[in-house]
């Protein structure tokens, strides 16, 4: 349980920290909370030549708001978003979905940017990503670019983040003021990952659906897009929708594997049952 | 591998020296500076016995590297008291309450507690059982560590 030795450089700003990644090559990682680098040092399964400190680098923590939406800097800390008054009045589906990332201790280091550049399949920030349409911003000595959160994973902790570039911000939009949010995690104990995870947001205006962002946690290889639902629910109606059918046009993107935990049977069995209860008590409410 | 020279606060008093970057903050707390309180669990960020309190937040120390500490003040169960006969009063709950049986938790438990205790506004019961989710016990069944947590919410009311 002792890491491997490596080299420990401080990034007092973004643009060192850049500056340092591309000087470091592929062997580089950037150290942000540590919440899940520092176990996979421990364990031996990461093994780096560099880690470039972020945690001085104060211009990469905050949030800020812009003429599209909020932006969060990565360092920004998951106990910070939690409590943000930005975040809790404009974006009140983060702190549902932060208060189940980890526990107390390790929300008090862990960051925003961290998890999300990770891309853990079962973790709750980057299902929450996907489903609100966020984009990341990374950032190179090539230069600056935008990714939609829908683009970024690619596989389990797999990305399209070049080894050379750095995760400066996450970037989300905003979401009608009365937008409804559901949050759905099922786990065997708080804080550990989801077996079956769901983050919706629904627009509805005037018992109208018009605009549906759906995404599921622990469903897949990555954070998974549930975009044929989004496309059915846009434009239903609360008050006639059948939540059992829509339950299963949600599952068409999701590839649950089997694992330790659970079956991809009981995955798929969870997921539609959470769905499919958590829209239809929604839409009873609602309409009543 | 490289070597780095830190100096920090330690329960109030001022600790320097030199240590490999991979050093992490726990085995310098434990093997450098002789702060043996917090424990060496699962050294993986899963069990909560080495939980300390950095700059006033508590973190686990096995996942922090021991150059990170520098220029922060960093608090271990030994800092709560300097004297067995004058305990924290959280340490007096946890006797009274037959909190502990074997003990090894027991540090990374209290430091969770008081950082709790000195947040605010203090934390309701149910707020202080879901940050004790962050830690492991395998003797009490947790029933006497509760009841420290309901007798420190009570007398916030």
């Amino acid at each position: 349980m002792k890491a491997a030795p490596f080299d420990y450089l401080e990034a007092g700003s973004a643009n060192e920290a850049v500056h340092l990644m591309a000087e470091a090559g592929s062997d580089g990682v950037i150290l942000a909370g540590g919440q899940t680098l520092m176990p996979l040092l421990a364990l031996r399964m990461a093994m780096p030549s560099v880690l470039i400190d972020i945690n001085s680098a104060t211009d990469m923590a905050g949030v800020t708001a812009n003429e599209n939406g909020f932006r969060i800097g990565a360092r920004t800390r998951q106990a910070e978003a939690l409590i943000d008054p930005l975040v809790g009045r404009h974006l009140p589906m983060l702190p549902k979905a932060l208060a189940h990332v980890g526990h107390y201790q390790t929300r008090a280091q862990g960051t925003v940017g961290g998890s999300i550049a990770l891309g853990e399949p079962a973790a709750e920030l980057p299902a929450s990503a996907v489903a609100m349409g966020a984009l990341v911003e990374l950032r190179s000595r090539r230069g600056t670019r935008m990714v939609p959160a829908r683009e970024f994973y690619i596989g389990p902790y797999m990305t399209v983040r070049a080894d050379d570039e750095v995760l400066i911000a996450v970037h989300y939009p905003h979401w009608h003021d009365g937008t409804q949010l559901i949050f759905h995690e099922v786990a065997r104990r708080a804080g550990d990952f989801a077996l079956v995870g769901l983050v919706m947001l629904l627009d509805v205006r005037a018992g109208r659906v018009e605009r549906a962002g759906v995404a599921w946690f622990g469903m897949g290889p990555t954070p998974i897009a549930a975009v044929s639902v989004e496309r059915a629910l846009t434009g239903c109606s609360l008050d006639t929708l059948d939540p059992r059918e829509l339950a299963q046009i949600a599952l068409t993107e999701v590839e649950p594997a089997d694992d330790l935990h659970a079956s991809a049977h009981y995955r798929r069995t969870v997921a539609a049952r959470i769905f499919a209860r958590r829209l239809g008590m929604l839409a009873g409410e609602m309409v009543a | 591998m490289s070597l780095h020279f830190i100096e920090f606060e330690l329960n109030g008093r001022t600790v320097e020296g030199t240590c490999e970057a991979r050093r992490t903050l726990l085995d310098y707390l434990r093997s450098d500076a002789g702060c043996t309180g917090p424990h060496a669990g699962c050294e993986h960020g899963v069990c909560g016995a080495c939980t300390v309190i950095v700059d006033g937040k508590a973190v686990r120390s096995c996942l922090m590297l021991a150059v990170q500490a520098n220029g922060k003040a960093v608090e271990t169960v030994e800092g709560l008291t300097d004297n067995e006969q004058n305990l924290h009063p959280i340490q007096k709950m946890f006797r009274e309450e037959f909190a502990l049986q074997c003990g090894f938790c027991t540090p990374g438990f209290l430091m969770t507690l008081v950082a709790l205790d000195r947040t605010e506004p203090r934390p309701n019961a149910a707020e202080m059982r879901a940050a004790l989710s962050g830690h492991l016990c395998r003797c009490t069944g947790y029933q006497g560590i509760l009841r420290v947590v309901d007798r420190l919410a009570e007398e916030t009311r």
